[in-house]
């Protein structure tokens, strides 16, 4: 089939393309084309230039100060570089639609979804009013949204993320377009949500015969999605070839080293504990191991728990009458219990609103509990007096996810890093605690020269280890991380893997790792527990959840996450359904579930 | 070595030059005003309504008294200037601190505050004012800690909305995670980071409270009307305006020039306080 399609003429060909913001060249000769009902997967980290990529085939990247230096974009015989933003008009959302990657923001909040599809196919289609609406409500049964006829009139925001995607693809296919841009559109989504959207996406791609350029950082998703991969390394292409040969024998240095740093689910199979993997490396253009292999046997089971969570329970008021009476609550965490030992890491694994953050929150003391306790070596936050409240966040450490927003920019980061020093006395005098940051620095891969910059200054995978490095001044028993790896590239994400178990086999530190990228917590965890709308399902070993998992949701989960292997077998069931909305009404409190020990240490929620 | 260079060429800007030549100039003027001029308020009858740049003695030319209008736009800065910063300083202490208050600890000190805020704005200015100095009568004082009455308000919800903003920023949590006790979180996160807007509502209340000033006092509740100040000249030069222009527009032309140096130094320095530079270019 595929041979057929590559005589054709390409519906969208890319050559030359070399884009200028001011005096940077952010994209330098890129050449690409797509054959209709085909899609080109672009890939590359962050910015390696494929947005722009994107934005400057539709032309908005024009409104961002870009100008191109010199290529053309080929388009239905006309080179879109050299049409007017009036002419684009015509051709945005009609013969080339694009799709954003948040869903949260990419819709208008104060009209209904009706009124936004509708305003395309006015725009654009020579309909009236009730037709278009017709068109609308068909078009959401075309992305399988249940309702549709009633949806129309909804707002945004009483639609779920995964629902406001759907949406999205279904205002992008309203005027049936030729091509298809999708962004990193299910980079914000849950897995078995992503799983259903990418599933939606490539059924319909094939139904109407479109091209589709899919923009992504995702191997995984890279290897269900694509039938060609263009490959972007600063602003360069630097691979480009059908999907299957740049999984199996990729050419380009740079390919091999992302490809070898991706995390794959089941890699871990029949290991007992986590290990330190070697890292793959660009030096001198040629990918190279560094680092060594260790097996990480840090827990020690043999001692008292570091940190015991006993029948946690947290609730959110979320209405009230007008003389404050609660109707409606939302039960964040439901009876949540578990232990961490020393050393161990135990990973909490979940979807959105399966109240893993509250959780880390709590113990942090950030939250207040509804009802249970936590103990910390023994002694529960209850019976404890304020200033034993005070040192545990010294004990317990937070690294937050975004690393962009988790520092104040306005401070140097030496002024962050000896902020938990200077907050809890643990050293006095300037120059004993400059010697600190400098020392906490060089720990985490940083030079000392770095004290006195401002956090703008630095990337994405740089801020992360100045966040570990502040984690680490108090000289903490424990640190919660959550979702700490989920910003950053694969690349710098494997590099953060191994500072983390680094330190923790030389502190012996236990770690709460909050996350929702299976692949990453087989890679890093000694134990898993799985959350599901703010109760556990399943916990156990490592080994246990992820090879033989007991409780239809973890099978679920693992079931969802991205293959990185084209000819990994698909698995197309679609998954149906959506996370269930958490809020009820007060007397309607959802069942909490028994548990059982199906194995030494293997718990499994039975079913209600 | 490469802060220092930027510590330094922080001051090579257009807008720091122009406007600290413009503030210092002035501010210099009016401080030196007794030495310079001694005699603002002398009055020659017969020399009244000098048009301006004609007598060399009076450059700016005289006013329907005779007294040199040059003399009267600098002595008359020291009840403008005085006025206008004073009680711009009184109401940002005042509203900034209500607004870090009410919008870090919400709930009863947040209805409070704001509540009271919400009276306050619901009160025509000019009621307030004549209720004011009623009650306590008219002085300089009085006029001062009347314009931070009424504006520390402007301050006050301005921050509380920056702060409710900022306090779910993750880095403001992040320090509540290390245990920052909260006095410090205001004083060493919040304050830097919602000061931006502070200081441009600054610059600019500056001048209306100079204005405001000649308008209470217009209406015999402010400073006594024989002590020239700027808004007082304008006011007086207002019934002369078709026949004598210069009686008004001088003292204008001071406040105008204060403003933009005002402006010109506020501008510079939020970009300078904001070590990513560029935010607001």
């Amino acid at each position: 089939m595929s041979a057929t399609m590559d005589n054709q003429t390409p519906l969208l060909s890319v050559e030359g393309l070399s884009v200028d913001f001011g005096v940077s060249r952010v994209v330098e000769d890129l050449s690409f084309s797509v054959q209709p009902g085909r899609t080109v997967a672009i890939v590359g980290e962050s910015g390696s230039g494929k947005s722009v990529t994107s934005l400057s085939i539709m032309r908005l990247a024009d409104m961002m100060g870009a100008t191109f230096a010199a290529g053309r974009i080929m388009f239905a015989g006309q080179d879109l570089l050299q049409a007017s933003q009036k002419q684009m008009r015509k051709i945005r959302g009609k013969e080339i639609a694009m799709i954003f990657q948040e869903p949260m923001t990419s819709l208008n909040p104060v009209f209904t979804i009706g009124d936004q599809i509708c305003e395309v196919l006015l725009l654009h289609e020579d309909m009236n009013k009730a037709e278009a609406l017709a068109e609308a409500t068909r078009l959401l049964d075309l992305v399988r949204l249940p309702d549709s006829a009633e949806l129309v009139s909804r707002y945004p925001h009483q639609l779920s993320g995964g629902m406001r995607q759907r949406v999205m693809i279904a205002m992008a296919l309203a005027c049936r377009p030729k091509l298809l841009i999708a962004d990193e559109p299910t980079t914000a989504l849950d897995v078995t949500i992503q799983a259903q959207i990418l599933t939606i996406m490539r059924e319909l791609q094939k139904d109407l015969g479109m091209g589709m350029v899919f923009i992504t950082h995702d191997m995984g998703v890279v290897a269900e999605m694509a039938d060609d991969v263009v490959v972007m390394w600063k602003g360069k292409k630097v691979e480009q070839g059908p999907v299957e040969q740049i999984f199996a024998s990729p050419q380009h240095p740079y390919t091999r080293t992302l490809l070898a740093a991706v995390p794959r689910l089941g890699s871990m199979t029949g290991e007992a504990f986590p290990k330190r993997m070697p890292l793959t490396v660009l030096e001198d253009g040629q990918p190279k191991l560094v680092g060594e292999e260790r097996v990480q046997d840090t827990a020690r089971y043999g001692d008292k728990p570091l940190l015991s969570v006993k029948d946690l329970s947290i609730r959110f008021d979320i209405r009230k009458t007008i003389f404050g009476k609660v109707t409606h609550r939302l039960s964040a965490v439901s009876k949540v219990a578990f232990d961490i030992y020393p050393g161990e890491t135990l990973a909490l694994v979940g979807e959105s609103g399966s109240g893993k953050s509250t959780i880390g929150r709590t113990i942090q003391q950030l939250q207040s509990a509804h009802s249970g306790d936590i103990s910390f070596n023994g002694r529960g936050y209850s019976e404890m007096s304020a200033a034993d409240r005070f040192r545990m966040r010294q004990e317990i450490q937070y690294i937050f996810q975004d690393p962009f927003a988790s520092l104040d920019p306005r401070k140097t980061v030496g002024f962050s890093i000896a902020e938990p020093i200077n907050t809890h006395g643990l050293l006095s005098g300037g120059q004993a605690i400059r010697r600190r940051v400098d020392e906490l620095l060089e720990r985490v891969g940083l030079g000392s020269q770095y004290a006195d910059r401002y956090p703008h200054e630095f990337s994405g995978g740089q801020r992360q280890r100045i966040c570990i490095a502040r984690a680490l001044a108090s000289d903490p028993k424990l640190i919660i991380a959550d979702e700490a790896l989920s910003a950053l590239d694969v690349s710098i994400q494997a590099q953060i893997i191994n500072l983390f178990m680094d330190l923790q086999a030389e502190r012996g530190l236990a770690y709460l790792f909050i996350s929702h990228d299976m692949a990453v917590v087989e890679k890093m965890s000694h134990r898993v527990a799985v959350l599901y709308l703010g109760q556990i399902m399943e916990m156990g070993s490592r080994r246990q959840v992820f090879e033989t998992p007991e409780h239809d949701y973890t099978r679920r989960l693992l079931a969802s996450v991205p293959v990185a292997d084209p000819a990994a077998q698909r698995n197309t069931v679609l998954i149906e359904g959506d996370i269930p909305n958490p809020v009820h009404r007060v007397g309607e409190e959802p069942a909490i579930l028994g548990r059982e020990e199906i194995n030494p240490g293997h718990f499994v929620a039975k079913s209600a | 070595m490469a802060a220092k260079t930027s510590r330094l060429q922080r001051f090579h800007s257009l807008e720091f030059i122009l406007g600290a030549f413009l503030t210092v100039i002035i501010c210099g003027a009016v401080l030196l005003s007794d030495v310079l001029f001694p005699g603002a308020e002398k009055v020659n009858l017969l020399s009244r309504l000098v048009p301006p740049f004609s007598d060399m003695a009076h450059v700016f030319g005289t006013d329907p008294l005779g007294r040199d209008v040059l003399a009267r736009v600098v002595a008359g800065g020291k009840i403008s200037l005085l006025v206008g910063f004073t009680s711009v300083i009184g109401a940002v202490i005042f509203g900034v601190l209500m607004g870090l208050i009410a919008g870090y600890y919400r709930g009863f000190w947040d209805m409070l505050v704001m509540r009271f805020a919400d009276l306050q704005l619901a009160m025509p200015f000019i009621l307030l004012a004549i209720t004011f100095i009623a009650i306590v009568g008219g002085s300089l004082t009085n006029t001062i800690i009347l314009l931070i009455v009424s504006q520390w308000v402007q301050y006050a919800r301005v921050v509380r909305g920056s702060v409710l903003t900022l306090r779910e920023r993750e880095f403001i949590l992040s320090a509540r995670a290390i245990g920052v006790r909260d006095w410090r979180i205001i004083v060493q996160h919040l304050l830097p980071n919602l000061i931006g807007p502070v200081i441009v509502l600054m610059t600019l209340n500056v001048a209306n409270n100079i204005l405001l000033e000649s308008s209470l006092t217009f209406l015999g509740l402010g400073v006594d009307p024989t002590i020239p100040s700027w808004g007082g000249m304008l006011a007086d030069g207002r019934t002369y305006l078709q026949t004598a222009w210069w009686v008004s527009v001088f003292p204008g032309l001071a406040i105008l020039l204060t403003v933009l140096g005002l402006n010109l130094l506020g501008d510079w320095l939020r970009d300078s306080l904001d070590p990513t530079g560029r935010s607001s270019r």
